[in-house]
């Protein structure tokens, strides 16, 4: 077996660079820096009138912007500012040498666009779609169509990175991100591409968006402090809150890397998922499905459940998954889970959404780099039903390898093992 | 490891009517496939048949937590599991994997007429505007309207819960569905796969953010080729929904494969005058295409492209007969490729064809070009 192909004699799968943006900063150093001092990133919005709503804080981007402030420019802004970070650090110039694998928001006309239809209607009575469908038929806002188709997106950092080939444009909603990487290991292991730009993004946070998350019961309401209000594991938890931002990696195949010298960041040893056909935002109460996706991950990888070091949890901070997460990471490791440092980085920049798995798998890969698990703040009031070793403060312990979970609705399961070395 | 792709069931609604018979029977038909020019005039649409979604879809509350979108989607799906015998295999569908292509879901139309009325006067717009939509929205509109919540509607439904991967991106995510289904099967990432894609037409939101960009076709429908003088494309309500499996799994299951995934290549080209036919001879080749008996194209009508994809197959394939899916399904945008795929794969089964090219040139960007062949035919 060649050192570049891992057990089962499939191209090993290297992470040369990484980019992430967040609320809490642009560019890994400043995002790791903040991470692990525990520095929170939500606060209160200031982006639009929050009057009246049950929720008024988020993890918002605010130091990026877009014109029009839209969810499908601001997250593209977000991507190449992450893409531009990955990219540099795997010292690849030049058009990029594969395919790009894109986690985006899903995309719609928003309220000030639909506003301004309406206004150019220049009716008196109700306003209908036929109205803003006379509008439209003035020519005016012909540039909004590839504002708000849903290709848009990747098509731009498509053309901005030179990738190859046709871009992909998915959803598996709050595990996008991590199902973009699973795309591009997938890629390199049939030997389709040497390399992938996997990436997730997500600046979405809009009154609408936060009123639909907001009717579903699933956000926090503890407005005061906006830094508290995300508490994952905790008994008083009481809801996600929305954050933004974007990471990017670069894979490759390890043997390439090598071959241009590349400084190899770590591996993506392993990825798993299983759907879940129980309810459409809640988990199969058994916990099969997650537990499944976890297993196969392992498997994928080839390690073994005692092979863990640490679990970058999905922890979004609702009652339903942090119970949920708990009692599949319980079951796949054992009683041995009990010591296995486990951390929530929702805690600091909130619920990033299709970004989600993408930033947190960038953050297990600082993990491993920094052989530091960044905390989980908020955690004062443990919950007993979830018997887990919830790290409160930045923990200097050996890393080697670091399981990330992402879970969504629509039953979407999906976790990555990621190693210091190959397995 | 590169093993042979097939397919084994296949479900299709549009306005053509459901089924592989009613499907073929429009694709042979010369006739104008069902318009409606009045509901949303002066925009045509194709509207989907009549279906009984008890037939699919047997729960109510199910039918009730989706938008049409999603039921479009959900019955198809069944009726491509039904058509592969895969329905009543839970084990089966437990392991069966999903690959959807779509959009996203409808809004609800009085709310958002009647809070854009009422934003006109509102003393506080921002104010206004939270009030309205906490009150106004449907908790439940959201799943309806998640891009991903037809891949997590069918795992309801149906049972289909290896695992769903939902792509967006207009035309090209319909052409990459497939493609990565067909290229993880091929490599032994995957058994079995469920993919697809659907679209509903029959909602003023879709038409507004196509009208935005001068792309629909007015005031009826002419035949996608024959628009020079009104470019621009009518669009279809529809799904169209395949089981991709390697040719190994179908035949332990005992089942009839109707005809090879032998190719499936897409791209993305930085549009210019005559790249789409460039890209488009460029990925003729890479399919290892050169005299298929048939040629499907998703041809859109819009201007220009549609000159340069005629074109192109003219030389590319003299002596094939070109048909047009909007001329038998209207545009279905995501669902286009699966739907080109499904009815070419309804002709080889059929013993109509050997070989069936089938095209997909996005109306602004992506190009794909699909290759279905008899089953056991060489790659």
């Amino acid at each position: 077996m060649s050192r570049d192909r891992d057990a089962m004699g499939r191209p090993l799968v290297a992470v040369t660079g990484i980019g992430v943006v967040t609320s809490l900063g642009q560019g890994v150093a400043d995002n790791w820096a903040a991470l692990t001092a525990g520095r929170s990133g939500i606060h209160a919005i200031t982006r639009f009138p929050t009057e009246g709503l049950r929720t008024r804080i988020a993890g918002t981007v605010d130091f990026i912007g877009a014109d029009p402030m839209v969810a499908p420019l601001l997250s593209e802004r977000f991507a190449e500012a992450a893409a531009d970070e990955a990219v540099g650090q795997a010292g690849l110039s030049g058009d990029f040498p594969g395919a790009l694998f894109m986690a985006v928001p899903p995309v719609e006309i928003e309220w000030p666009q639909r506003q301004a239809l309406a206004e150019a209607a220049g009716i008196e009575g109700p306003v209908t779609y036929a109205d803003l469908l006379r509008a439209a038929g003035s020519r005016r806002f012909d540039d909004w169509h590839d504002l708000f188709i849903f290709g848009t997106v990747a098509d731009r950092i498509a053309e901005r990175f030179g990738t190859k080939g046709s871009p992909i444009s998915l959803s598996t909603a709050c595990s996008s991100g991590a199902t973009a990487i699973q795309l591009g290991v997938e890629a390199i292991r049939r030997g389709e591409v040497e390399a992938a730009l996997c990436i997730g993004t997500d600046g979405s946070v809009n009154p609408e968006s936060l009123i639909r998350f907001s009717l579903l019961s699933a956000l926090s309401t503890q407005n005061d402090p906006p830094e508290g209000a995300s508490k994952p594991f905790a008994k008083n938890r009481d809801g996600f809150v929305m954050g933004e931002g974007a990471a990017a990696l670069v894979l490759e195949d390890a043997a390439r890397a090598r071959a241009r010298g590349a400084r190899i960041l770590g591996y993506l040893l392993g990825c798993g998922e299983k759907g879940d056909g129980f309810h459409r935002t809640r988990s199969s109460p058994d916990g099969a499905p997650i537990i499944a996706a976890i297993q196969a991950a392992l498997d994928d990888a080839g390690l073994s459940p005692d092979r863990i070091d640490t679990v970058n949890a999905h922890g979004t901070g609702t009652p339903e998954n942090d119970k949920m997460e708990a009692m599949g990471c319980l079951a796949v490791l054992g009683e041995r889970m009990r010591h296995v440092p486990i951390s929530s980085n929702k805690s600091m920049i909130g619920h990033t959404l299709t970004a989600a798995g993408a930033i947190e798998a960038a953050f297990s890969l600082l993990t491993i780099a920094h052989g530091r698990v960044p905390p989980t703040l908020n955690y004062a009031v443990p919950d007993p039903a979830i018997p887990l070793d919830v790290v409160t403060t930045a923990r200097d312990v050996p890393v080697t390898t670091v399981l990330s979970n992402s879970f969504g609705f629509g039953g979407q399961n999906t976790c990555l093992v990621f190693g210091a070395e190959p397995a | 490891m590169t093993r042979p792709v097939v397919i084994t069931g296949l479900g299709l609604v549009s306005c053509a009517g459901e089924g592989v018979e009613a499907h073929l029977a429009a694709y042979h038909s010369g006739e104008a496939p069902r318009t409606d020019a009045g509901t949303f005039a002066p925009y045509p649409v194709h509207p989907v048949a009549a279906l009984v979604l008890d037939g699919q879809i047997p729960k109510k509350s199910d039918q009730r937590q989706m938008e049409p979108w999603q039921r479009l989607g959900v019955y198809a799906a069944g009726l491509a599991l039904d058509a592969a015998g895969a329905k009543g295999d839970a084990a089966l569908k437990a392991a069966m994997h999903l690959v959807v292509a779509a959009g996203g879901g409808e809004r609800d139309y009085a709310v958002d007429g009647q809070i854009l009325t009422g934003l006109r006067g509102a003393a506080d717009p921002g104010a206004y505007l939270n009030e309205r939509l906490q009150n106004d929205l449907r908790p439940t509109l959201f799943l309806a309207q998640l891009s991903n919540l037809l891949a997590g509607n069918i795992a309801i439904v149906h049972g289909v819960t290896g695992a769903s991967r939902t792509f967006m991106g207009e035309e090209s995510s319909g052409v990459d569905a497939l493609r990565i289904a067909q290229s993880r099967i091929a490599a032994g990432q995957l058994d079995i796969a469920l993919v697809g894609g659907s679209y509903n037409a029959e909602r003023p939101d879709a038409l507004l953010i196509h009208e935005m960009g001068g792309y629909l076709a007015k005031p009826g429908y002419r035949p996608v080729f024959a628009r020079a003088d009104a470019p621009g494309f009518v669009l279809g309500s529809g799904a169209a929904f395949l089981v991709l499996e390697s040719e190994a799994h179908a035949t332990a299951r005992g089942v009839r494969t109707l005809a090879r995934v032998a190719a499936v290549a897409s791209d993305r080209t930085t549009r210019a005058p005559g790249s789409v036919a460039a890209s488009l001879s460029d990925l003729w080749g890479r399919a290892g295409l050169s005299a298929p008996d048939a040629v499907i194209s998703g041809a859109t009508g819009c201007a220009g492209i549609t000159d340069e994809e005629r074109d192109a197959l003219a030389s590319l394939a003299p002596n094939a007969p070109v048909r047009a899916l909007g001329d038998v399904t209207g545009h279905t945008l995501e669902a286009a490729a699966p739907f080109g795929a499904a009815i070419a794969t309804a002709l080889v089964a059929g013993a109509e064809a050997r070989e069936v090219a089938v095209t997909v040139i996005g109306h602004r960007r992506g190009e794909g070009v699909l290759r279905i062949t008899t089953a056991g035919e060489g790659a």
